[in-house]
């Protein structure tokens, strides 16, 4: 293992080495939505590394969050006015692109650099391929299945603090009765869908989780086995039920504070709790998969996509970025600032923290699955993230009409 | 015969103004009316994030109406709609009347009136947010008096919310109505309040009867305005509730939005901006037809 990662790193360097020679110094544009202050810092390493290999990395953030990004950076491409490299998530945000044939294929960098060898999970790479061809370099992975919960509070209300989901529906009680709202949830139906497909994967396991999303088998989401699911996002609405935030921040700031007892969000809200000087397992506790038995994490998080370009020294620079991004020292000094996990096993994260470790073991031991963002279109994840923005904010919605509507969408899904 | 080839051919009256209105009609031609045409027509295809031409007849159209979320959001535009029209004229037209009373310091209420609509409803959206959370605003304000039941939450309760906006979107929107309507009160000419005087016609009855049949020009130029930022209501909702809790505060505007570039499904995207343009034009040709068509009878 030791030996690899030695190995890997040589070759990386000696690769960059060889760019550096060959290579004139060429401006890249990048365009991405790495805008608060901790992905700020994690895209500028991505940066540094890039202008080590003698070209000159241009930023091109655009503020707000994905949703607001994307559309700009879609229209450019389809415009004629492409960036040298962009970012959408894992997934099939760029599909269309793709198939449209605006992004190059990187399958001379990705045969050179063995990445079907390198990153880990496999699915990942299988995530950027389409036809056999490589179009996109992924980065890192985020994962959602995460329960965070506030020491302080459950200390408050005079409980001990949860080791799993049930556990935890079965502290809300006492904790409501000390004035502690038991979850928190911001009202924006992404949180809410993200909850709920947190507790398809911890509640209803990982094959029920396949059926639904891969296969799109309406019988499956409308069956016995999904109803346990609607039934515990019934609890989770019924514990959010005070929870008056929107942005996914204030809830998990509703944590930090312990005026709420837990929140089910995916790792970026650890540096939340980092931000506010708070101590894993001290101050707050983590439950990978919730803590239910056999956790298993969906690997989301980001890719870099590079559109064709006319110009041979950019179509070159952009090899070098994709290069320079799987790279393991890139990789460990990206991730440990982005607080996501790298998307090679073979680096070295001795220096992260305990929830994150027991992230990177669950990864180890191979407990992945795809994202949702991989598995349904996101025409698809609109329609669910509005059912399910219904389902919450409507206390009085019953579970089997939830259930029904579920099941429609998963089979009109595409 | 000799007369009648004398007379212009009414093609050629105006030549230049013809000619130097063509880079106009043209661009009205191709940007508005082309530009229409093609999201009508897409609306008939499964485009998902690019454009492509695979007719579907009338399923996006069957998608959309069998949607909760696409009817609250018709709801939503009715109530605030017709709400946001009363209260715009009513409250702008007392305002403005007000003001025209020869108050002092008329020029700073004017100013202070004003000012709201100076601000984006992005961060119109974001103060009414805050001032309307119950945890922070008005009833955290209230209740910190003394008053420890008093329970003002419009913009968590689905039945209440739409109602949120709507104080928001006045709060914004009355002083420039406000102005308009001070400038028509401005235009009426002195010697008709003299009149009115003379002949004991109290002040109010003034007003109803004589001034307002006189502003109905201001009156049309302010329905068109209020009437257009009904339709296109969207970053005011973004800002303070983000359609929520639930779909509760959804909007047509932003269904489309959501899906054309969201959701990424374009088709679905171009029906609902269809159903949009339909309702417009169901209430502007009557309108238009009994405003110019009478004109052009008289």
């Amino acid at each position: 293992m030791r030996y690899r990662s030695v190995t890997a790193m040589l070759a990386a360097s000696a690769a960059a080495l060889a760019f550096a020679g060959s290579a004139g110094a060429t401006d890249l544009e990048v365009t991405h939505w790495w805008t608060s202050g901790g992905e700020a810092a994690a895209v500028a390493e991505l940066a540094k590394a890039f202008d080590a290999t003698g070209n000159h990395w241009v930023d091109g953030a655009i503020a707000g969050s994905g949703d607001t990004a994307r559309p700009i950076m879609v229209s450019r491409i389809t415009g004629g006015d492409p960036m040298g490299a962009t970012q959408f998530n894992h997934g099939r945000q760029a599909e269309e692109l793709v198939e449209a044939g605006l992004m190059r294929n990187l399958d001379a960098v990705a045969a050179k650099e063995n990445w079907k060898g390198v990153i880990n999970p496999p699915s990942l790479l299988e995530g950027c391929m389409l036809d056999g061809h490589v179009y996109c370099v992924p980065v890192n992975i985020h994962a959602w299945q995460w329960l965070w919960l506030s020491n302080k509070a459950f200390a408050d209300a005079g409980v001990k603090v949860p080791t799993n989901w049930n556990e935890f529906v079965a502290a809300a009680p006492a904790l409501e009765k000390a004035g502690i709202t038991p979850l928190a949830l911001g009202k924006q139906g992404w949180q809410e869908g993200g909850l709920f497909n947190n507790l398809l994967l911890a509640i209803g396991g990982k094959d029920l989780y396949l059926k639904v999303y891969q296969d799109k088998d309406a019988e499956a989401a409308g069956g016995a086995e999904m109803a346990k699911v609607f039934k515990a996002a019934d609890d989770a609405r019924k514990m959010a039920k005070n929870s008056n935030v929107q942005d996914w921040n204030q809830a998990t700031n509703l944590v930090i504070t312990g005026k709420a007892g837990g929140q089910s969000m995916g790792d970026w809200a650890q540096g939340e709790f980092q931000v506010a000087g708070q101590v894993a397992g001290k101050d707050y506790s983590c439950l990978v998969g919730l803590g239910m038995p056999n956790a298993t994490i969906t690997t989301g998080g980001d890719s870099f996509y590079f559109p064709k370009l006319a110009d041979e020294a950019k179509s070159k620079a952009q090899e070098e970025l994709a290069s320079v991004m799987l790279s393991p020292k890139t990789q460990v000094a990206f991730n440990l600032k982005k607080g996501s996990m790298p998307v090679r096993g073979d680096v070295d994260l001795t220096t992260a923290n305990d929830c994150m470790k027991k992230g990177l073991e669950v990864l180890k031991a191979g407990n992945v699955i795809k994202s949702t963002d991989e598995l349904i279109s996101p025409d698809t994840n609109t329609q669910f993230n509005d059912l399910m923005a219904e389902f919450f904010a409507k206390q009085d919605m019953s579970v089997e009409d939830a259930q029904k509507r579920f099941a429609d969408i998963i089979g009109s899904a595409d | 015969m000799r007369s009648q080839s004398e007379r212009p051919n009414p093609l050629f009256r105006n030549l230049n103004a013809k000619i130097a209105s063509i880079p106009m009609v043209l661009t009205a031609l191709v940007v508005f009316v082309g530009g229409t045409a093609w999201t009508v027509l897409y609306s008939f295809t499964n485009s998902k994030l690019l454009p492509r031409w695979k007719f579907v007849g009338l399923d996006q159209y069957e998608r959309l109406w069998s949607t909760p979320r696409w009817l609250v959001s018709i709801e939503n535009l009715f109530i605030y709609g017709a709400l946001s029209l009363v209260f715009s004229f009513v409250i702008g037209f007392l305002l403005a009347a007000m003001l025209d009373r020869k108050i002092r310091f008329e020029d700073t209420f004017r100013t202070i009136f004003l000012y709201p609509f100076a601000l984006s409803f992005i961060v119109t959206g974001l103060v009414w947010q805050w001032l309307l959370n119950p945890d922070f605003g008005v009833q955290h304000v209230v209740r910190s008096l003394g008053w420890e039941s008093f329970t003002f939450n419009p913009l968590y309760d689905r039945e209440l919310v739409i109602y949120g906006i709507l104080i928001a979107a006045l709060w914004q929107g009355t002083g420039l109505i406000m102005c308009l309507m001070l400038a028509g009160l401005r235009s009426i000419d002195e010697d008709i309040w003299k009149a009115a005087r003379v002949d004991g016609i109290p002040v109010w009855k003034t007003y109803l009867f004589i001034v307002i049949p006189m502003l109905r020009p201001v009156f049309v130029t302010t329905l068109v305005i209020i009437a257009s930022a009904i339709v296109k209501v969207y970053d005011l909702v973004v800002a303070q509730t983000g359609g929520g809790p639930g779909h509760a505060s959804e909007v047509p505007a932003k269904y489309v939005y959501d899906y054309m570039f969201l959701g990424q499904n374009l088709g679905q995207g171009f029906a609902a901006s269809t159903m949009m343009l339909l309702s417009v034009v169901i209430v502007i040709v009557p309108w238009a037809y009994l405003e110019f068509g009478r004109r052009g009878r008289r």
